[in-house]
């Protein structure tokens, strides 16, 4: 992300100054969380503004007091609408409605209708360029899977699932304590405590082949922890096996997707090391990129990819 | 105060001019504002002075500050002055309910790690201004991510915005990257992917890119508004339907009893007796499909079309030879 420049700092400005003077007296702490900065940052802002006015003397600058950690500004009459959305703003927020809405089960489509037609109207001139970019957030996963699930979640209640685990391609029945609904990628999961791994798992809904809400409570326990999504779906353990893989032209979102201890590039290849706890999903990765991706180390699991490369060639007689 | 030329001191600066000119009943001159803005009256010269409020001028209709430039009244004939309507500047009073501003939180969390989530977090701000709080219970459960830390976002996002052709870096798998001429029309996010649409000038074709095979920068290669987006343009079908025209063809696999759970689930199975099932699957692109089988190994066999059958093989011959001269 690049650093924030002074004309984005002043398009922040602008927004907190009307959000601060609809609620006289806030707590600083409270507004910094709502308004998604720092607390200091919040500060360094109103130290700022404190200097800012229509002149230069006392009554034309904006007043602005932090005493006992409550936040009261004066004098910003003139900067206390709101400026209208700019189109880029106007369509961040668009295309996550309407993706949401393409999404059914998800949220209340009567709810999201109703915001988009409002913000249609808050940001006319944006109406144009709302069609140049869109965001499908529906996957493979079933309206009636996403719904079960969103109502688990609501309700508290434990699911019963029968969930495919492609890497090692085998159907397994599980009791999860839902943590979140998640859209990652494109694709929607379920967390929650599985009872079977006595673990946090994701679960790929399109995967999920069987769906019930349980008539038992689905509090997770209380060491249950929510994944920092960050580094995407793939967690690795420390414990697990270093592999080494080389990545070819093509293949080097491999080492851009899952986390990394080291990545490499010489001469257009990408070498990338990582732990990975199942080298079956190792196995599949190779071959499927056909030479694109090589084990470099372990080398019995390279030669095992070779392997079960040559016997599938047999089968083709080839 | 700040020193005079770190940001925090120019971000004061157009604060003050943003105030000043809102402030005014009517417009201003500019030495009129060089008089009330402290940071210009403390300009060196008037040419700093002018280079500093030309430059600043322009920062602020790019942050969609309606800056109006008008004839000063009579006397003052030759000189333009300055204003900012509040009516063009307010953000228009719609009143957002509860349960609104929090399905709009959680569209604007979406992009919370990704290129635009500083506009997504000010557009929310702005709209949750007015004192109502919003119902942000309804969804604490529920996170939808659009990632899009492909470093090309950025760049196509504006080139989509302003209409400008593009040309940058592009490699299809296996391929070694080539520059590619585009009139951007779209960006589409699709199962987890973005994807450019827009005619490809050197081809003159439609086309559909992937950005995350985009490599290198993102460069302007023609004047914003210089084309025109066709009106049908549908790009979710187009990204579907890339390469093949929207046609789907079926392969014919036979595949292990137990194995290939993925592949049964989007197509259509029959149960053999002999340990193996045939499933019949729809594919747009035998390369892409044929890396997807060559991942099952010897679990399956491609039964037809040929096209498909060569290509996993080809997949599995490189996987082979490239893996055999690792050695033990």
């Amino acid at each position: 992300m690049t650093p924030e420049g002074a004309s984005g700092r002043l398009a922040r400005l602008l927004s907190i100054v009307p959000w601060l003077v609809n609620r006289q007296g806030v707590d600083i702490t409270h507004a910094a969380a709502e308004l998604g900065v720092t607390e200091a940052q919040l500060r360094d802002d109103l130290e700022l503004l404190f200097m800012c006015g229509y002149g230069s003397m006392t009554d034309e600058l904006i007043d602005v007091s932090t005493e006992g950690g409550r936040i009261l500004i004066s004098n910003a009459d003139t900067i206390a609408q709101p400026l209208r959305l700019t189109r880029a703003e106007a369509l961040t927020l668009m295309v996550g409605l309407r993706a949401l809405l393409g999404a059914e089960g998800v949220a209340d489509s009567t709810v999201i209708e109703r915001t988009l037609a409002k913000l249609d109207e808050a940001a006319a001139s944006a109406g144009d360029v709302a069609g140049k970019v869109e965001a499908v957030l529906a996957d493979d996963s079933a309206e009636h899977v996403r719904e079960v699930v969103a109502d688990a979640l609501r309700r508290g209640r434990r699911l019963q699932l029968r969930y495919l685990v492609p890497a090692r391609d085998e159907s397994t029945d599980r009791a999860v304590d839902p943590m979140r609904l998640v859209s990652l990628d494109g694709r929607w999961y379920l967390e929650g405590w599985c009872h079977r791994a006595e673990d946090t798992r994701l679960f790929r809904l399109d995967r999920v082949e069987d769906i019930e809400v349980l008539d038992a409570d689905g509090t997770p326990p209380a060491g249950a922890r929510a994944r920092d999504l960050a580094a995407g779906t793939f967690v690795a353990s420390q414990r697990d096996p270093l592999v080494t893989l080389e990545l070819r032209p093509g293949w080097e979102w491999v080492g851009e997707y899952y986390p990394t201890e080291s990545l490499a590039r010489a001469d257009g290849v990408t070498t990338v090391t990582l732990r990975v706890g199942d080298r079956e999903w190792v196995r599949r990765l190779a071959l499927r990129a056909g030479g694109g991706v090589l084990v470099r180390e372990p080398a019995d699991l390279a030669a095992e990819v070779a392997g079960s490369a040559r016997a599938a060639l047999a089968a083709y007689g080839a | 105060m700040p020193p005079s030329n770190s940001p925090a001191a120019k971000t004061e600066r157009l604060m003050n001019l943003v105030m000043t000119l809102l402030y005014t009943r009517r417009p201003l001159s500019r030495a009129r504002i060089r008089e009330t803005v402290e940071q210009y009256r403390l300009a060196p010269t008037d040419e700093a002075f002018e280079r500093m409020f030309e430059r600043d001028k322009e920062e602020l209709r790019e942050l969609g500050i309606p800056l109006a430039t008008e004839e000063i009244s009579a006397g003052w004939e030759d000189e333009p002055g300055y204003r900012i309507h509040a009516r063009d500047y307010a953000l228009p009073q719609i009143r957002f309910d509860a349960d609104e501003l929090a399905v709009l939180g959680l569209a604007a969390r979406a992009w919370s790690h990704a290129t635009l989530a500083a506009p997504a977090a000010t557009a929310l701000r702005k709209l949750r201004a007015s004192g109502v709080e919003p119902d942000d219970e309804a969804f604490a459960f529920v996170e939808a991510r659009l990632g899009t830390s492909e470093p090309a976002f950025g760049p196509l996002f504006d080139a989509v915005l302003a209409q400008a052709p593009v040309r940058f870096g592009y490699a299809r798998p296996g391929e070694e990257a080539a520059t590619r001429h585009v009139q951007p029309w779209g960006l589409t996010s699709q199962s987890g992917h973005w994807y450019l649409t827009g005619l490809d000038t050197d081809r003159g074709e439609p086309r559909v890119f992937r950005l995350s095979r985009i490599s290198g920068k993102v460069t302007r290669a023609g004047k914003p508004g210089s084309y025109a987006v066709p009106a049908d343009h549908d790009p979710v079908a187009m990204i579907r339907g890339r390469r093949e025209g929207g046609r789907l063809d079926l392969v014919r696999l036979r595949v292990q009893s137990g194995s290939g759970n993925a592949l049964r689930h989007r197509g259509i199975e029959t149960a053999g007796d002999d340990g193996w099932d045939k499933v019949e699957l729809p594919y747009s692109d035998p390369g892409d499909i044929a890396h997807e089988l060559a991942s099952y190994g010897a679990s399956l066999i491609v039964e037809e079309p040929p096209a498909v059958r060569d290509a996993v093989i080809t997949v599995l011959r490189a996987g082979a030879d490239a893996h055999e001269e690792v050695g033990p």
